[in-house]
């Protein structure tokens, strides 16, 4: 075997395999990739999908009434102490009904028609006009401008969730001839080919039947519903406002595509919905009722300020219990405790409760606290000791890795000048290792924060409409909210439940934030 | 066996050319610069290292020696940071060229390092790793026969020939630095390189890789970065003297242990710095 | 008067008695050792801030452990009197009625005007406010006496030589110890509870029947067969397992082999906030996006089945909450647990081993696959056996996404129970602890514990083996 014959054999054959290897080498890197970008991606959907969902609650529709405070009917004889008037709901109520009766004369004519015009706005929405009423009892008698916000359904259908429409400009109507029946016919030179247009689009796009969808004709503040409708004319029946408001406009056509029996609201809400809006009587506002209210069962009212208090109080009892428990445990078993079987077994128990699901711990409260210790339930002093229990380890693990990084250089300065052991700890040792004991803490705390399911085998799950006062106090928390309120079936519910994350999120991301500025501020390399 | 006469002999099924100090360059390397981000570690050092030769770098700690020889195989691609310029030529071929591939190259130069890294895998496995991944064997029973001549080649066949399928990491340090020889061995190169390969071994240990060395120069053209002078003096036939990222000295052995030209040089080698 | 001691704030009186005399005797004690030290030509032993601590512990110890005798047994003990001496007519009440009628009375006495217009109850309201007026009347002078007592116990001892930090830091460490105690006690109250409840539970169901039996209908039929759930839980960990093993492990790896340090310390933090993401947002996701994507993918599914004629009826269950729904969701969640703990174990691979690798013309990939993941092995496998112990015990995205339907099928877009979701149903119905739907939780609890347990010992046992290999 010659000298090129021995250097070059394994360097043929070596090449033969490479462009198959470097193949299997470049895909290797793209799998690594792919799952990152998976992994990214699936925060990315999740952020974004709440977001937009939260975006959309962050503001909602508001409806403005001017009333006069008829002494009658908000203060009448026998009745007119500031706490009756405060609690006169249903006086205000009828207030705000009639007015939207005077807006819309068509609609008093049956009771359903009243029921659906009253609709508009939930009985409990005066509550907050009432209680200030009830505060200036010089207001009655006067007239006051009531700002209730809006149905849920119709703020959804505002915000062009819930109810598919289509938008489209009709032509120029020329003449509105009133028909036999109380019906219109409305025509002009090929005023209705956009429409039926649009219907055409509509009924393929969404594959649904063209027959089942209302047409609906808005000019100003009025409209009508049109049927039979041609291109040249169309009968049109008059849901609200006067007919000649039609003559001479180039109105707009709504084609709503979800048939009125699957819709939770109705033509006629649509109408007035929109008649409303062209008086500028609706505004879009922010919605900082989300953390001002306390839960409700209508979501135009609901809130979180119950919960954010239940979960502050919560955190209260957690931080009280956890932290000193946590911190003095740690410094007993990094500093003091003999290496024996004790401590051995005390940090095997640690690990694992560290590990343990929480719903094991909700199990535990609700068998200690509640039936052994007959503590009341739901209440955020037993919640806080069971998120405590469940923290603690977390503070532990964290504090012991806070005072090992401590090098024991600073136990022998302070030892050699006399200190005792007890002495040196707590003034050398705990004071250095307190950022990292700290952040420590807050990182328990921020996970006790977002716990759901131990709260909900004490009863935290149950509606709290005020806001707890003291830890004994029925109470519930923000991610329990969150559960309940997902559970809520009203579409409503879905982006209020979303905002509802986002404020979650906001607490924890300050907590983390928090934990960040520390560990930049204190963070020492031995 | 003594192969130091001038007459070709067989070693195994190998035929073995007389050694000569002065063989042929297997590595030619000029103006040689290494940077670690904006710190040059290797100044324009250009010297060629014969074929069936040991050749030992020295010099004191930091001296860029062992940067010098991670050049050798390209193993500097593996840090990010690590910028080398300069031509090292094999057969010609400049294998700092970009279409080189260092893989490649690695199958030709392989290299033992200063502590023994066996993979957490078999003796077997071990040693049949870089055949497997270069596709160097036709069958197990090819793959058998080139483990087994690697082993006897690091000389730790009658050690483990028993205990093939025992983890790599079970065996005394020397053995497992033999090991790793063995598995250098396997992938066939033409260079091997070896980075201080001793200094983790007791002095029997090191005495036996020695040896080791001193047999396998018949075959490789060998590179040996060392810490011990006396190391240098009983394995390498030349010795280039490295201090601060430069090539001080380069020459025989002997003349280099004896007479050193450099100022610096008769200084490190009788122990005034280093 | 009585009547009007039982309306004292206990909690906060006691918390403030016990600051007062805690601070009293400490500056008490210091006022003597610091006349001590002016007075004695000897050495004191200790500072006199340590007198004081010592005065301190035995002015205060006595009265909080009292203190919490008070809190835990008073209102137990005003309820049985007020009950021995209740109307006979009372006497035809049940225990949970009986309860609830003292509870009603508890909260009467709590608010200051009681507006009821029955005057029994009224009557049972004043005279539980005479009961516990008298027990917080004598609970206050017995706590008076105690620290009195161990004031002047404490303050005789007080001598120059007295070594009053040796016993004030013996008993700091003992409160350090206690401290660490804690996880002991927790850990036997966990045992204990499930344990105690669980063995009620199975004096009505035999434990046999229980883990075999194949059906869960605890709500309505009091059937507790568990295996349909042992099965959804299984299932769902399974799917979650097939999500976030793959994704967590490439992504470890190339965030510790391939990454730029600079993307590393971007990406790896956002990856970990899928960690610190609550689990009922991820219940939500689950149950707006994830479980109606999966329910109309399945109906697709189905339809295209039966147009191509590979099917003549629906194949998949599509329903509007799945297995799929809440493993995928679960998956997600738990890809930083896997891909946290890979990427330490992989990053403590020594280097050596690499370029072992790679000197012997090994590819980066194949440096990786063959060299890095073998070596780093045991840890990958514990990381992925924390992982499977966090799936089987995630509570609210099942609870959210996963259904309520006891069933065993293989198809994942049915909906399957889990024994969480399970605990949780039971757990949030109005019922007593002498129910044995509240008490199957338990047995519930008790195997999910037994099972997590299991998986966390073995995983952190390799990764402490691991670890003293490569330290």
């Amino acid at each position: 075997m010659t000298d090129t014959a021995r250097s070059s054999t394994p360097s043929v054959a070596a090449a033969k395999h490479l462009k198959r290897r470097r193949a299997a080498d470049g895909r290797f890197r793209y799998y690594g990739l792919g799952a990152i970008l998976l992994a990214l991606g699936a925060l990315a959907v999740l952020v974004l999908t709440i977001g937009s969902q939260a975006f959309s609650a962050a503001t909602y529709h508001v409806v403005r009434y001017d009333i006069t405070l008829d002494p009658a009917v908000i203060a009448p004889e026998g009745a007119n102490r500031a706490e009756d008037i405060s609690r006169n709901v249903e006086g205000f109520y009828g207030l705000v009904r009639d007015n939207l009766l005077e807006t819309f004369p068509e609609a008093d004519v049956d009771r359903l028609s009243r029921r659906e015009v009253s609709d508009f706005i939930t009985r409990l929405a005066v509550l907050p006009t009432a209680r200030m009423v009830a505060k200036n009892p010089e207001l009655v008698g006067g007239p006051i401008t009531l700002t209730a916000p809006l149905n849920d359904d119709l703020d959804l259908y505002l915000k062009g969730q819930g109810v598919r429409e289509r938008k489209i400009k009709a032509g120029a109507i020329e003449t509105v001839q009133a028909e036999d029946g109380g019906t219109f016919r409305v025509s002009g030179a090929s005023a209705f080919d956009g429409v039926l247009a649009g219907l055409a689009v509509a009924g393929v796009d969404r594959a649904a039947d063209a027959a089942q969808m209302d047409v609906l004709l808005m000019a100003g503040s009025s409209t009508g519903r049109l049927t039979d409708i041609q291109p040249g004319s169309a009968r049109m029946e008059l849901l609200t406002g006067r007919s000649q408001d039609f003559v001479n406009a180039r109105p707009t056509a709504r084609i709503i595509i979800s048939a009125e029996s699957e819709r939770t609201i109705s033509d006629r809400q649509i109408a007035w919905v929109h008649a409303l809006k062209e008086m500028g009587r609706i505004d879009r506002v922010p919605r900082w009722t989300l953390l001002t209210n306390s839960d409700s069962t209508y979501p135009e009212l609901a809130g979180g300020l119950s919960a954010i208090v239940g979960s502050l109080l919560t955190m209260l009892i957690t931080a009280m219990v956890a932290m000193p428990i946590g911190i003095l445990a740690a410094v007993y078993l990094e500093e003091f405790a003999p290496r024996n079987r004790v401590t051995e077994f005390i940090e095997v128990n640690i690990n694992n409760l560290a590990a343990v699901p929480s719903i094991v711990f909700g199990l535990l409260g609700a068998a200690l606290y509640i039936n052994f210790l007959g503590m009341p339930r739901s209440a955020p002093l037993v919640g806080g000791l069971v998120l405590a229990l469940m923290t603690f380890p977390v503070v532990i693990i964290a504090s012991r890795a806070a005072l090992m990084a401590v090098p024991p250089s600073v136990r022998a300065g302070a030892l050699a000048v006399g200190a005792s052991p007890m002495q040196t700890v707590f003034h050398h040792v705990v004071p250095l290792a307190a950022p990292g004991i700290l952040t420590g803490a807050i990182l328990g705390m921020a996970r006790a924060l977002g716990e759901t399911a131990p709260l909900l085998l004490i009863g935290m799950v149950a509606f709290v409409g005020d806001v707890p006062t003291g830890p004994t106090d029925e109470s519930t928390v923000m991610p329990v909210l969150i559960f309940s309120w997902s559970n809520n079936a009203e579409r409503a519910w879905e982006p209020l439940t979303s905002a509802m994350i986002v404020i979650l999120l906001a607490f924890l991301l300050v907590m983390n934030g928090l934990v960040v500025f520390l560990r930049r501020k204190y963070e020492r390399r031995w | 066996m003594d192969t130091t006469q001038g007459t070709p002999a067989m070693i195994d099924d190998t035929l073995v050319l007389p050694r000569t100090t002065d063989g042929a360059p297997r590595i030619d390397c000029r103006n040689i610069k290494v940077f670690y981000g904006e710190v040059q570690a290797i100044h324009d050092v250009s010297m060629s290292f014969p074929d069936r030769a040991v050749t030992a770098l020295i010099g004191p700690s930091g001296c860029g020696k062992s940067t010098f020889l991670r050049c050798l195989n390209r193993m500097n691609d593996t840090i990010e940071k690590c910028r080398v310029e300069g031509e090292i030529l094999m057969d010609g071929e400049n294998i700092n060229d970009a279409d080189v591939d260092p893989v490649l190259l690695r199958s030709r130069v392989g290299m033992v390092f200063q502590k023994p890294n066996p993979f957490p895998k078999s003796i077997y496995d071990n040693i049949a790793y870089g055949p497997r991944i270069h596709g160097l064997a036709n069958g197990r029973e090819d793959l058998d026969a080139i483990v087994e001549k690697s082993l006897r080649r690091a000389g730790l066949w009658d050690e483990v020939k028993d205990r093939l399928t025992a983890p790599g990491t079970s065996l005394s340090g020397g053995q497992q630095q033999r090991l790793c020889i063995a598995r250098a061995i396997a992938v066939q190169p033409e260079v091997i390189l070896m980075d201080e390969p001793c200094s983790a071994l007791d002095p029997i240990a090191t005495a036996r890789i020695e040896e080791l060395i001193d047999e396998l120069r018949n075959r490789y053209c060998i590179v040996i970065v060392t810490h011990s002078m006396q190391q240098a003096a009983r394995v390498s036939q030349r010795t280039a003297f490295f201090h601060l990222g430069n090539l001080i000295e380069l020459g025989d052995t002997n003349q280099i242990f004896t007479n050193p030209r450099e100022k610096r040089t008769e200084d490190y080698i009788t122990g005034r710095f280093g | 008067m009585l009547q009007q001691l039982g309306q004292l704030p206990m909690g906060w009186l006691l918390i403030a008695l016990i600051a007062v005399f805690g601070s009293a005797a400490f500056f008490m004690g210091r006022v003597r050792a610091e006349r001590l030290l002016v007075a004695t030509t000897a050495r004191m032993h200790s500072r006199p801030n340590y007198h004081g601590y010592y005065v301190a512990m035995w002015g205060t110890i006595p009265v909080v452990l009292v203190a919490f005798a008070y809190a835990i047994f008073a209102e137990d003990m005003t309820r049985s009197q007020l009950s021995r001496e209740l109307p006979s007519s009372f006497a035809q009440l049940s225990p949970a009625e009986l309860q609830s009628y003292l509870e009603s009375v508890r909260m009467a006495a709590g608010t200051a005007a009681s507006a009821s217009a029955d005057r029994v109850f009224l009557a049972i309201t004043n005279r539980y406010l005479e009961l516990r007026g008298f027990l917080n009347a004598a609970t206050l002078v017995l706590l008076g006496l105690l620290a009195a007592a161990g004031i002047f116990f404490a303050q005789r001892r007080l001598k120059p030589a007295f070594r009053a930090r040796a016993f004030v830091e013996n008993g700091m460490q003992l409160v350090l110890f206690l401290c660490a105690g804690v996880a002991i006690a927790t850990t036997a109250g966990i045992v204990l509870s499930l344990l105690w409840e669980s063995l009620q539970f199975f004096r009505v169901v035999s434990a046999w029947d229980f883990l075999t039996g194949t059906r869960w209908n605890a709500q309505t039929e009091a059937e507790f067969g568990a295996l349909p759930l042992f099965f959804g839980t299984f299932m769902i960990a399974l799917i979650a397992m097939l999500v976030a093993a793959p994704i967590g492990l490439f992504s470890a790896i190339f965030l510790s082999e391939y990454a730029s340090p600079k993307a590393r310390a971007w990406i790896k933090p956002i990856l970990e906030i899928l960690a610190g993401i609550p689990t009922v947002v991820y219940g939500f996701f689950a149950l707006l996006v994830v479980a109606p994507g999966i329910r109309s993918g399945s109906i697709w599914i189905n339809e295209t089945l039966i147009r191509l004629g590979l099917a003549s009826e629906p194949v998949l269950a599509a329903q509007p909450t799945s297995a799929l729904a809440a493993g995928l969701v679960m998956g997600i969640m738990v890809i930083p647990f896997v891909s946290s703990l890979s990427d330490d174990v992989i990053n403590a691979v020594p280097q050596t081993l690499r370029d072992a690798a790679y000197a012997l013309g090994a590819t980066k990939s194949e440096t990786v696959k063959q060299v890095v993941v073998p070596a780093a092995l045991p840890g990958i496998i514990a990381a992925l056996l924390l992982a499977v112990s966090r799936a089987i015990g995630e509570t609210m995205i099942v609870v959210m996404a996963a259904g309520k339907s006891a069933r065993i099928s293989m198809d994942p877009t049915s909906d399957l129970t889990t024994i969480t979701v399970q605990i949780v149903s039971l757990m949030t119905g109005e019922t007593g602890f002498d129910d044995p739907k509240t008490l199957s939780a338990f047995a519930l609890g008790l195997v999910l514990f037994i099972v997590t347990l299991a998986f966390n010992v073995v995983a952190l046992r390799v990764v402490k083996k691991y670890r003293e290999k490569y330290d």
